[in-house]
């Protein structure tokens, strides 16, 4: 089992910690990860993402050209990484402020509103934790205990009262993400 | 774990007395890390922010002459800063270790990841001839293991050593497992150890004098011999480097650090391809691994060494096979790191197709 992801969108948008909580919940699951971020000044503001490799093998590369799902959060990242997802493989994005919808009919295609979702929950900082409950509701590469184990893990214990909240958001998550395009 | 990370976690396990050291982007992890976990109160480390990248390597320059275990980090700029006083300590012959986590340059250049101080980590920086010993981690576990291999061999041979590292193996996460703690060295470690160190002079011993000035230049040439046959000792004893998928192969890769890394994946997709090349990784930069490279001159038919850098160890490649293989160069500069495709396509243009 070899899972390749890059999540990009906006600076902000929980991008790089959405990854970690994965790549830390793949660790708890006794999985190889590795974690790839963007750095550097484009961060705020601009864009943002994080390539995250989760295996059952030992990981060669951590930067990639190609992936098996691209999981994308704005209209920029749409425009870069759409082309970047291997035939067959899978694109999750949020609709808000996409202009330009995917188009590539080799690839399955889903859409979570998570940003409108997140506002709908009251909590808009959980918006991240929409957006990987949607992903792990497609591929369960990693168990919910786990997720959870690598959720306490990567926030901070002041923040561990935060955790049922977030649990929410990844059900939610599952609940509304809706087929777009799949190949036959 | 970040890269950063693994390096200040494995520093206080590992029992290091002292780091000094300036926050740079990409290395600032660090000493946030090393300022977070408090070693000061566990283990006694001391963690102290310099003034300067200056001030930081004459720090350690007092440290190591102290025979205790001292380290800094910084990213190129501020090695740059920092080689008067490398060089000052490799002629005074003292132990310590200095992280170089490279971004782009030259000047202030950018903070993306670069392995263009390879050079400089190589073949000098400083002035007068001296060597660090250089290793070149590829993973966030090598950055952990690292640390004390440095410590080793900067001991074991009074040289300065450095971990040159880059942005990419800094930033990164992974998984690592660190060595349990172990106690710094006591008083009477250091003296039993280090007769060599200035740990206050006691009647039954000469005075222990740390300098690089030797006037008369008769003094100077003996030190530089015997610094000589220290380097040609460590390039006979210390030589490390990993291959894969070398036994059959036509072809060869050399890369080190996140470019081997990335060179990795290249070797599959062209194995996938049918293409027999394999990867020479050099742990050592310094020593670096001549023999080693030059062994399999006679089994393949070119070698491609991708550098995210304008083309650097592709010379001590050059020299390791002597002309007798086509050697060819690609890269990505200024903070531009290559993908796993792009350096498989150059295989077959550059080398195959070439």
């Amino acid at each position: 089992m070899k899972e390749e992801i890059i999540i990009a969108g906006f600076g902000g948008q929980g991008v790089l910690s959405m990854g970690k909580i994965l790549a830390y919940s793949g660790v708890m699951q006794g999985m190889e990860v590795s974690w790839m971020p963007s750095y550097g000044p484009e961060m705020r503001g601009g864009t943002a993402n994080v390539t995250v490799i989760l295996s059952d093998e030992p990981i060669s590369s951590p930067i990639l050209h190609e992936f098996d799902t691209a999981i994308i959060l704005n209209q920029q990242s749409m425009d870069k990484f759409e082309k970047a997802v291997k035939p067959g493989g899978m694109l999750i994005y949020d609709g808000n402020g996409i202009t330009r919808h995917p188009s590539r009919k080799d690839i399955n295609i889903y859409r979570v509103d998570a940003t409108e979702e997140a506002v709908r929950m009251r909590s808009i900082k959980t918006f991240n934790m929409i957006v990987l409950g949607a992903y792990l509701k497609l591929k369960k590469i990693v168990e919910m205990d786990n997720v959870l184990k690598g959720l306490k893990k990567s926030l901070p214990e002041r923040h561990h009262h935060l955790i049922p909240m977030n649990e929410k958001a990844i059900l939610r998550g599952g609940e509304i993400i809706r087929e777009i395009s799949v190949v036959e | 774990m970040k890269g950063n990370e693994a390096i200040a976690e494995a520093a206080i396990r590992y029992g290091v007395d002292g780091y000094f050291g300036y926050p740079i982007t990409p290395q600032s992890e660090v000493m946030e890390t090393l300022m977070a976990m408090r070693p000061w109160e566990t283990t006694g480390m001391v963690v102290l922010q310099a003034e300067s990248e200056v001030a930081s390597i004459n720090m350690l320059y007092g440290g190591a002459g102290s025979g205790k275990r001292v380290m800094t980090s910084s990213s190129s700029p501020g090695i740059s800063l920092m080689q008067e006083g490398i060089s000052y300590i490799a002629g005074a012959e003292l132990p310590c270790v200095i992280v170089n986590v490279v971004r782009g340059g030259p000047g202030l250049g950018t903070i993306q990841p670069s392995q263009s101080d390879y050079f400089q980590a190589v073949k000098g920086g400083g002035h007068g001839d001296y060597k660090l010993i250089v290793l070149a981690p590829s993973s966030v576990q090598e950055m952990a293991d690292f640390v004390g291999l440095a410590f080793d061999l900067a001991f074991k041979y009074r040289n300065p050593a450095m971990i040159l590292s880059d942005g990419v193996i800094g930033q990164m996460m992974e998984k690592v497992e660190l060595d349990e703690y172990r106690p710094r060295w006591t008083d009477e470690e250091i003296i039993e150890k280090n007769p060599w160190a200035a740990t206050g002079k006691k009647p039954v011993r000469g005075q222990n004098i740390m300098t690089s000035l030797h006037i008369q230049a008769v003094d100077q040439e003996n030190v530089n011999r015997r610094l000589q046959a220290k380097y040609k000792e460590m390039q006979e004893k210390e030589v490390r480097y990993e291959t894969f998928m070398c036994d059959d192969a036509e072809y060869l890769i050399v890369a080190f650090g996140s470019a081997a890394r990335i060179s990795k994946k290249s070797v599959e997709l062209a194995r996938e391809k049918g293409i027999k090349v394999g990867l020479l990784r050099p742990i050592t930069l310094f020593p670096f691994p001549y023999k080693e490279i030059g062994s399999y001159a006679d089994q393949i038919k070119g070698i491609l060494v991708p550098e995210m850098n304008a083309g650097q160890m592709i010379e001590d490649v050059k020299l390791a096979v002597n002309g007798k293989v086509d050697v060819e160069h690609y890269g990505r500069m200024g903070g531009m790191i290559f993908s796993p495709d792009e350096v498989e396509n150059a295989l077959e243009e550059l080398i195959i197709g070439g």
